[in-house]
């Protein structure tokens, strides 16, 4: 099976092209990096290296959030993505799920939110509760059957990106 | 005590099918032993020694007679007959099988209980007093914001892979019987000055390779924003604490190396943003929650009732067991019972199906249905007319629960050890049981009097070996089990880790050495001196030297390397 893209709760084709670049590169690499035409997914570095030249681009451009990333550093350019990507470097990592939350719920990100790396069926509803609205199923996993998963629970307990009131609020509605 | 609504039901159905599912997919091949581990873990279920170990919450400790029916029909059907009431105030059972866990879940669902968040990096079990709502000394009853919390903290989607398992304890009273200052948040109740409730706040104690009692981060917490105050707490944490490093990965590592101020600096920082947010609690459930924990319709009844005192006064053996196992109750006429776990042959905190379902029927006909399990591995009828305690007693004898040790030296907390557990360095078991022998002799046990004599397998401190007056602690010398011993921990509100009193033990002599310590303490108690007040007034030294005998002067014990 290969890397396979969620998004609408279906599955879709990937549009953006993602930009990597090794972790050793230095500030000074990052200014001389090209970063090519079309919608992009660039790390979140890279983005701060270049940035005014990148806001003068044409074209879409996405941002993607090492799990150590503080997000607090792109407050004031969420307006400039159209997509940011957090990266799960092990699904155990809990941090993107702050980070998402932050993003929708702090920064008033409305873009697509992606969830990439070590990610699957048993990820997915957690994901989407806190703001994730795309997700990349990584090479092996089945992410035809990880569909399901969007309904594993009927009910949940507490407020989230996609249930602004937590169960005790509705229930005594 | 709470009852599901069609939305609890609904969430813990949801979590059966969804673990059968995994379950499913992980025995057909699909899901990796590395995919499937953490998703186990947050079901409660480990592999251990012999089989996979079920870890069955239960909330707050507090169970209903047809709950402790279930549980002994699981234990009877799906394991051995044997369950384990851990520290934790949960139900361990050693031998259910991988393929039947799905079906245990279904189980316990049918009667409101589960395993979710037992285990793995995540919010855990809430646990309080085990007199919660009984007690005299008591401000409020915390068992209603143990309900709330558990809901909030009930798949959390934030906070479900955290650096390292997170431990919330509660107390309503003003002595802490919840050990709330070893949990990674501790909330004590307390009243304003207007006579509102909230909550003192503490947080980053845990028990492990580095014990740390919890810091004060929050004098009073309205109790409005308990959940969002908490949901700080957490992002900090989920953000900030470790993850390169298991053992550095607790919460309590994080507010040491960042520093309370710090730390409570970055928490209200992020609780400014989540404080007037949908979390904030409203009057009307905190209502819906408490009035499930309204009083039983007691009788009224006199402080002393004339036949129960006859009884005290005739039967020493009846008082004996009045004294260590009947606690003090907010109702006139009324007493809490503790139903005794520990006595020679068994191991502390197993109880077995028949015993469980004995439970069951005690609670039934003398406490309104209800049972509770303490941290100290023990069950409680929190609800006992006084008139009715000597037939309780009779009853409580011919089912083993009667050994009129709570308190004592025997009430030992004890992990599962080697004997189950794969982390261990030890067994601890047999340990216990050694001691149970020598210290069998109930006029002996009671001149000791109260001492906490607490034991774990290895340094994850499952049976609070640092809490204790005496700890005892696995340690691994070279491939061989071998035994290091502290002094003069305490929970409580004067929370203390113990010291380790030297080089460690083998197993054979530990009897001997306990022995010679409690040698030590009466030798030299004054009147009604306990062994921890004894041990503080002469410091560690006269039990070093006894504990050492041959080779002391102290000095020379202490100066060796600790095993
Ligand atoms: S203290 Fe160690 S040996 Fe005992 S139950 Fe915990 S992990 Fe196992």
């Amino acid at each position: 099976m290969p890397e396979q893209l969620i998004q609408g709760r279906q599955l879709a084709d990937n549009r953006w092209t993602t930009l990597t670049i090794a972790d050793d590169a230095g500030d000074t690499n990052l200014a001389h990096v090209a970063v090519p035409a079309g919608a992009v997914i660039i790390p979140a570095p890279l983005w701060l290296a270049q940035r005014a030249a990148l806001i003068a681009r044409e074209g879409e451009i996405g941002v993607s959030l090492a799990s150590t990333f503080e997000v607090e550093t792109l407050a004031a350019d969420i307006a400039h993505f159209s997509l940011i990507a957090v990266e799960f470097p092990k699904f155990v990592d809990g941090r993107g799920y702050s980070t998402a939350r932050l993003l929708r719920e702090r920064y008033g990100y409305t873009g697509e939110l992606r969830a990439v790396g070590d990610i699957g069926r048993d990820q997915l509803f957690y994901l989407s509760r806190v703001g994730f609205t795309s997700f990349l199923i990584p090479d092996g996993r089945d992410a035809a059957a990880a569909l399901q998963s969007f309904n594993d629970f009927p009910e949940v307990y507490q407020s989230g990106v996609d249930q602004a009131l937590p169960l005790f609020r509705r229930r005594a509605a | 005590m709470y009852r599901y609504d069609e939305y609890d039901h609904a969430i813990v159905q949801a979590r059966v099918a969804q673990f059968r599912d995994q379950t499913r997919r992980h025995l057909e091949g699909s899901l990796s032993d590395d995919e499937f581990r953490p998703l186990r873990l947050q079901n409660g279920l480990y592999i251990q020694r012999h089989a996979p170990m079920l870890r069955i919450a239960v909330p707050y400790g507090l169970l209903a007679s047809r709950q402790l029916r279930k549980l002994a029909d699981i234990t009877r059907r799906f394991d051995r007959g044997v369950g384990h009431f851990s520290t934790r105030q949960n139900l361990q059972l050693n031998w259910i099988k991988l393929e039947e866990a799905p079906d245990v879940l279904a189980e316990l669902a049918s009667v409101e209980m589960h395993a979710i968040q037992t285990s793995g990096n995540c919010i855990r079990n809430i646990t309080t007093d085990q007199f919660a709502g009984v007690a005299p000394d008591e401000i409020a009853d915390p068992r209603p914001w143990a309900e709330v919390l558990r809901q909030w903290s009930t798949f959390h989607p934030e906070f479900a892979w955290l650096p390292r398992k997170f431990k919330i304890g509660i107390s309503g009273t003003t002595e802490d019987r919840a050990a709330i200052r070893m949990h990674d948040i501790g909330l004590q109740i307390v009243k304003n000055d207007a006579g509102e409730i909230g909550f003192t706040v503490y947080v980053g104690g845990g028990l492990g390779r580095t014990p740390l009692i919890a810091r004060k981060v929050r004098a009073f917490l309205p109790w409005q924003h308990v959940l969002s105050y908490c949901e700080a707490i957490l992002r900090v944490y989920n953000r900030y604490g470790r993850r390169d490093n298991p053992y550095k990965a607790r919460i309590k590592i994080l507010v040491k190396t960042l520093g309370t101020e710090e730390f409570t600096r970055q928490v209200d920082a992020e609780w400014a943003h989540l404080k007037e947010g949908t979390s904030t609690l409203t009057e009307a459930e905190v209502q819906r929650i408490a009035c499930q924990f309204a009083p039983h319709p007691y009788e009224t009844l006199p402080a002393d009732d004339a036949g129960y005192q006859t009884q005290l006064r005739d039967e020493k053996a009846f008082s004996r067991w009045v004294e260590r196992n009947v606690h003090p109750h907010r109702v006139s006429g009324y007493a809490a019972v503790t139903l005794s776990l520990k006595k020679p042959g068994v191991a502390p905190g197993d109880a077995s199906d028949a015993q469980l379902d004995a439970a069951a029927d005690l609670a039934d006909r003398y406490s309104f249905g209800e049972a509770r399990v303490t941290h100290q591995q023990n069950l409680v009828l929190a609800d006992v007319r006084q008139r009715d305690l000597h037939a309780l007693w009779l009853e409580a004898r011919t089912l083993g629960f009667a050994t009129p040790n709570i308190g004592l030296l025997t009430d030992m907390i004890c992990c599962p050890g080697g004997d189950f557990c794969s982390l261990a360095n030890a067994k601890s078991i047999p340990i216990a049981a050694a001691i149970n022998e020598r210290f069998a002799d109930l006029d002996y046990l009671h001149d000791i009097g109260e001492l906490e004599l607490n034991i774990s397998g290895c340094m994850n401190s499952c049976g609070h070996h640092h809490l204790a007056a005496i700890g005892i602690l696995g340690v691994d010398k070279s491939g061989q089990e071998w035994y290091q011993i502290t002094l003069g921990g305490q929970q409580g509100n004067n929370a203390r880790i113990g010291e380790v009193i030297g080089r460690s033990f083998a197993a054979k002599d530990v009897p001997d050495v306990i022995e010679r310590l409690i040698d030590t303490y009466i030798a030299n108690r004054y009147d009604e001196e306990r062994f921890l007040d004894t041990y503080a007034r002469i410091g560690l030294q006269p039990f070093r030297d006894a504990a050492y005998p041959a080779t002391t002067t102290g000095n020379a014990a202490k100066e060796r390397t600790y095993a």
